[in-house]
């Protein structure tokens, strides 16, 4: 695992929802080591408040050398991030972590929920690159209105899968929850790749070990370096003993976590 | 792998142990270095000081760990290390390789148990030092921290001193009420060192659930934020014992450094900074340099000490 600290210009910042930003920032040597799943440790600002990186999975990544984060503003670091303009720089650290493992096996089944959804577009792209059908495969997403879960459900249906949705206020697709809608495409998919809150992909994993269908799914915790050393990220495996989410994850299989 | 070409400028002495630079790595914040391997140059640094390391490994605390706080972090991380054993056969091999001092912090729950880790590691190949965390409780002795009772600080800092030929650092907990008490009674002890401050005791509650925001609730508090605090212990200390001082506590700048090296430290070291910026240490030794030429001085250790109290 190789690791590279950047100064990133802002390339741009765009508004999708009323609290949710895509920052597309330069940084060739992330970009190009990047593999989805992966995240990156961003310095939103030169201050001692707040003090600590704050992590981002890959949201986007292009040969271009420009890296895509997605954020939903929700305390100081999301709302100094929101706030940049095009030509500031940024401080990252990245690729971290370990991604998804990309298998051939298909059709798959990639489920988001909210913010979740935004490592899979890297990985919904990253999948076509290995003479992928995408209209094989089954995309699965929700979030809580049309207004946060429409432009991102664009970004699949541009690369050709079919998106099957769910929101909250039931806006958008199905009135009510991702998982629901799983049970009807478990029995034909290979496999699954899950990003999103914690009680969605706790039901995802046991739908999937029901199923003894492979499941990954990407964590989320607070961690303060990223990089294995401040021990902060840990998480209780399914063998008892702590696993560390910057390093053994972000991404697991679903039996490697206690749930 | 080629050595940094410091010149000796920068060179200090902690006992025995000589440093090319006086800016180190706190324990507990730069892992056992390989982790920062890909973004620090490591041969560049004064030393390095791995995570601190028990008699048996350790799994930590349960759950939220961390929190961060105003210009500062919290956290209960609970000694999580590998134990002594699997420090030697994993982490040594490539510790071993540095051409950098590797300074071992070691912790235990008895004074037989500090003594049997460092008599453990005197003799391992690429160990330079031992740093003593005497904040740890003392379970003999009903959880009282061995680094709150002078006699106990003393009592550990003796039975290390016996099972080692090692230089050892006693590391001072802040949260007594008399630090300087603390640090005499560990250079008659036989300490070669003192560094100071570990974390100062903290909390902080999510006031929307009533919980603690960690899990353990009580945690030690790190970063800029007791900057203020570390520097007038190293201070005090310093003024009041004839052994090196080792200062820590929020340093991220060459300016941060050098307050502490004024206050009387002979070295310092960057703990928390390493989590938001790596290149801290790199940084503060690179402006060391200029700093010395700003002041029309030759050495760093015609700067230690030499704060102007008078008016």
């Amino acid at each position: 695992m190789v690791e590279f600290q950047e100064k990133c210009r802002v390339a741009s910042i765009d508004q999708m929802a009323s609290d949710v930003y895509r920052l597309t920032v330069h940084a060739p040597l992330i970009a190009a080591a990047a593999h989805p799943g992966q995240f990156v440790m961003v310095r939103v600002a030169d201050r001692y408040d707040p003090l600590l990186r704050r992590p981002f999975s890959i949201h986007q990544q292009s040969s271009g050398g420009t890296l895509g984060l997605l954020f939903k503003t929700i305390g100081k670091g999301t709302n100094i991030l929101a706030a940049v303009t095009v030509g500031d720089s940024l401080d990252l650290i990245g690729p971290l972590g370990r991604g998804f493992d990309l298998e051939r096996e298909r059709p798959v089944c990639i489920i988001g929920g909210g913010m979740g959804i935004a490592p899979l577009c890297f990985l919904a792209r990253q999948l076509l690159l290995s003479d992928r059908q995408p209209e094989m495969d089954h995309v699965l997403l929700g979030a809580r209105n049309r207004e946060e879960l429409s432009p991102l459900v664009d970004d699949f249906i541009d690369l050709g899968y079919p998106v099957q949705t769910a929101t909250d206020d039931g806006s958008m697709g199905q009135h009510g929850y991702i998982p629901d809608l799983l049970d009807a495409v478990l029995p034909a998919v290979s496999r699954v790749y899950t990003c999103g809150p914690h009680p969605m992909m706790k039901i995802i994993v046991e739908k999937c070990r029901q199923a003894d269908v492979s499941c990954q799914v990407s964590l989320e915790t607070h961690m303060a370096c990223g990089l294995g050393a401040c021990l902060g990220c840990t998480v209780p495996g399914a063998d008892g003993k702590y696993v560390h989410v910057c390093r053994q994850g972000p991404v697991f299989y679903g039996g490697e976590v206690a749930w | 792998m080629v050595a940094a070409s410091d010149t000796k400028e920068l060179q200090v002495r902690i006992g025995s142990l000589t440093l090319r630079n006086p800016v180190m790595t706190a324990s507990g914040t730069f892992g056992y270095g390989r982790e920062f391997s890909n973004l620090v140059n490591l041969h560049r640094l004064g030393g390095i000081v791995v995570k601190g390391i028990s008699l048996l490994p350790r799994p930590g605390n349960p759950p939220p760990r961390i929190v961060e706080t105003a210009c500062g972090m919290l956290n209960a991380i609970g000694l999580e290390n590998v134990g002594v054993e699997r420090f030697i056969t994993e982490k040594m091999s490539f510790l071993k390789g540095l051409d950098t001092p590797v300074i071992v912090n070691i912790l235990g729950d008895s004074v037989e148990e500090y003594g049997e880790i460092a008599h453990r590691l005197d003799g391992v190949e690429g160990i330079s030092g031992l740093e003593v965390n005497i904040s740890c409780p003392n379970v003999k002795k009903g959880g009282v921290a061995f680094g709150t009772v002078p006699e106990m600080a003393a009592t550990v800092t003796g039975a290390v001193r016996q099972a080692t030929r090692l230089p050892i650092i006693i590391k001072l907990s802040p949260n007594v009420t008399d630090i300087v008490l603390m640090a005499r009674a560990v250079e008659e002890a036989g300490a070669d060192g003192i560094s100071l401050i570990n974390t100062l005791i903290g909390m902080a509650i999510d006031t929307k659930t009533r919980k603690p925001r960690l899990a353990n609730v009580i945690g030690g508090l790190s970063g800029p934020a007791i900057k203020p605090v570390a520097l007038r212990m190293v201070w005090q200390v310093a003024s009041a014992v004839s052994i090196p001082v080792i200062g820590i506590g929020g340093i991220t700048t060459v300016d941060d450094a050098m307050e502490f090296l004024l206050a009387g430290a002979t070295a310092i070291q960057v703990g928390t900074a390493n989590f938001y910026e790596p290149s801290a240490p790199e940084q503060i030794i690179q402006g060391m340099k200029e700093y010395l030429h700003q002041q029309g001085e030759h050495c760093i250790r015609d700067i230690i000490g030499t704060l102007q109290t008078g008016i």
